[in-house]
């Protein structure tokens, strides 16, 4: 059946938005059980069975409070901020498969349009920094830039990794490609013996998507106990909660990233029935390894963040891409 | 450079050990009370203010009147009378006050009674606005514990 495009951009569009929405609201609640069970507590259990309504009862809260500017904040940059922070999670999703038919937008460079508004989304934390004019907002934005800023390198090149073995930067392609079962996903890649090198550029894009989306161990842009709360310190009201949306959709779109580079995309691990249930299976499954690892692990200092990426993951990355493309050009 | 390769992998591996503890502990199950709902359950030797034994047949208490605990109380929060008993024989307890804004819980009344005739309530959740709540008159406490009895 073919629909007019506008038609067809108009539903993609309010099935993203609601798609991110729904992410944004109850991540926050899976978060808060999760940390609860690590912990062994309950978690929210007043609002709704089981605490479901608390995402619904916490946005009320935000909505109904007064959207505070402070004296001394550049008040234009300071309102843009927030909106801008949600834009990039949002374009991200566009051009993500979500199986072989379910895609907004399909286009070449769709990875790399991903990691462009990636870097996007670290300017709006800068903006929301420095519009705030506080001295722990700074603090945080400078760390969140130098952060994003070594936790690019290694990430792009593991991508260039992926981007060897098949031949494009087209995320439809690159799930294409790994149509089958477990052994011709990127992962775990038999072809061309790639198996053997692919275990260590997902570790590096797990750590560095982890990094990138400013989640513990590496939040030290928002480190609650020495920054108050970051870049987010004098926000209120709904600007503060854009901000903790964009986290979440920026953890969804990290996740469909990983599950598409290196899961598979939308194929099966025992090649039955591939379809878009698997490509949403892998990204909460990702998503539940990013919320526990971010409750089991203290946050790190920034020295030790940068020395991570600059003395480790860097080098490692590269000798893994030297590798990767001798075996592509060898076998 | 070994130190390097050995921070890579000791790291690594505390890393990894760090997830299975909490994955351990995820399907653990939950040690939260949900106190107003759920009372929780008093260690045996919990301490509450202190009350009176009331003998088992008469409900009468058991006190003789012999003052010990007032003299033991550090912080002089219990002031008890007695009379001579009708029989002749002994001495009855009139009246037992305690102040239990200045009682510290430390138990030297009920261990130098020689008589059963104190011990610690198992009362956990007593508040109140006025102080006047905790000029506790153990003789009234008794008799309504007496009337609940069967």
């Amino acid at each position: 059946m073919m629909t007019h495009p506008f038609v067809r951009a108009l539903i993609y569009l309010i099935g993203l938005m609601a798609f991110a929405g729904l992410n944004a609201a109850y991540l926050v609640w899976c978060e808060r059980k999760g940390a609860a069970r690590i912990q062994r507590r309950i978690g929210p259990c007043e609002v709704g069975w089981a605490g479901l309504l608390q995402p619904l009862a916490d946005g009320l809260k935000l909505m109904t409070k007064q959207l505070l500017v402070p004296d001394g904040v550049d008040a234009a940059l300071f309102r843009l901020a927030p909106v801008l922070a949600m834009l990039p999670g949002m374009v991200s999703l566009a051009v993500i498969p979500f199986s072989d038919t379910l895609q907004a937008r399909e286009m070449e460079l769709s990875a790399l349009l991903i990691f462009a508004f990636a870097s996007v989304g670290m300017l709006c934390v800068l903006l929301g920094g420095w519009a705030s004019g506080n001295k722990f907002a700074i603090i945080s934005s400078t760390r969140a830039v130098s952060q994003n800023l070594a936790y690019e390198i290694p990430m792009l090149l593991t991508v260039i990794t992926i981007a060897l073995i098949v031949g494009s930067l087209n995320l439809r392609d690159i799930a294409m490609e790994q149509q089958g079962n477990l052994f011709h996903w990127n992962l775990f890649r038999l072809e061309g013996w790639h198996i053997l090198t692919m275990w260590i550029s997902f570790i590096i894009f797990f750590i560095c998507s982890i990094a990138e989306t400013n989640r513990a161990p590496f939040d030290l842009a928002e480190a609650e106990s020495e920054l108050v709360a970051g870049y987010m310190t004098e926000y209120s009201s709904m600007g503060y909660g854009l901000f903790m949306m964009a986290e979440y959709i920026n953890i969804v779109v990290g996740a469909c990233l990983t599950a598409t580079l290196f899961l598979g995309g939308w194929a099966c691990p025992f090649g039955l029935a591939p379809g878009w249930w698997w490509f949403v299976l892998k990204i909460y499954v990702l998503i539940f390894t990013i919320i526990w690892v971010r409750w089991t692990y203290p946050r790190t200092q920034i020295y030790r963040l940068l020395n991570l990426s600059w003395k480790v993951m860097i080098p490692f990355s590269l000798v893994n891409l030297l590798i990767t493309a001798g075996l592509v050009k060898f076998l | 450079m070994s130190g390097y390769w050995r921070d890579i992998f000791v790291g690594a591996k505390s890393l990894l050990t760090g997830l299975c503890i909490t994955g351990r502990e995820f399907f653990r199950p939950v040690v939260t009370e949900q106190y107003p709902y759920e009372a929780p359950t008093l260690p045996a030797h919990f301490r509450g203010h202190i009350e009176l034994i009331g003998n088992e047949e008469t409900g009468e208490p058991n006190c003789v009147v012999c003052n010990m605990c007032q003299m033991a109380c550090p912080s002089g929060c219990i002031a008890l009378t007695g009379e001579r008993a009708p029989s002749g024989k002994g001495r009855v307890l009139t009246s037992y006050m305690l102040d239990f804004t200045t009682c510290s819980l430390c138990g030297l009344c009920v261990e130098s009674c020689k008589f059963n005739a104190l011990h610690f309530s198992r009362e956990y959740n007593r508040v109140a606005f006025d102080k006047n709540v905790f000029q506790m008159d153990l003789m009234a406490r008794l008799k309504e514990q007496n009337q609940c009895k069967p």
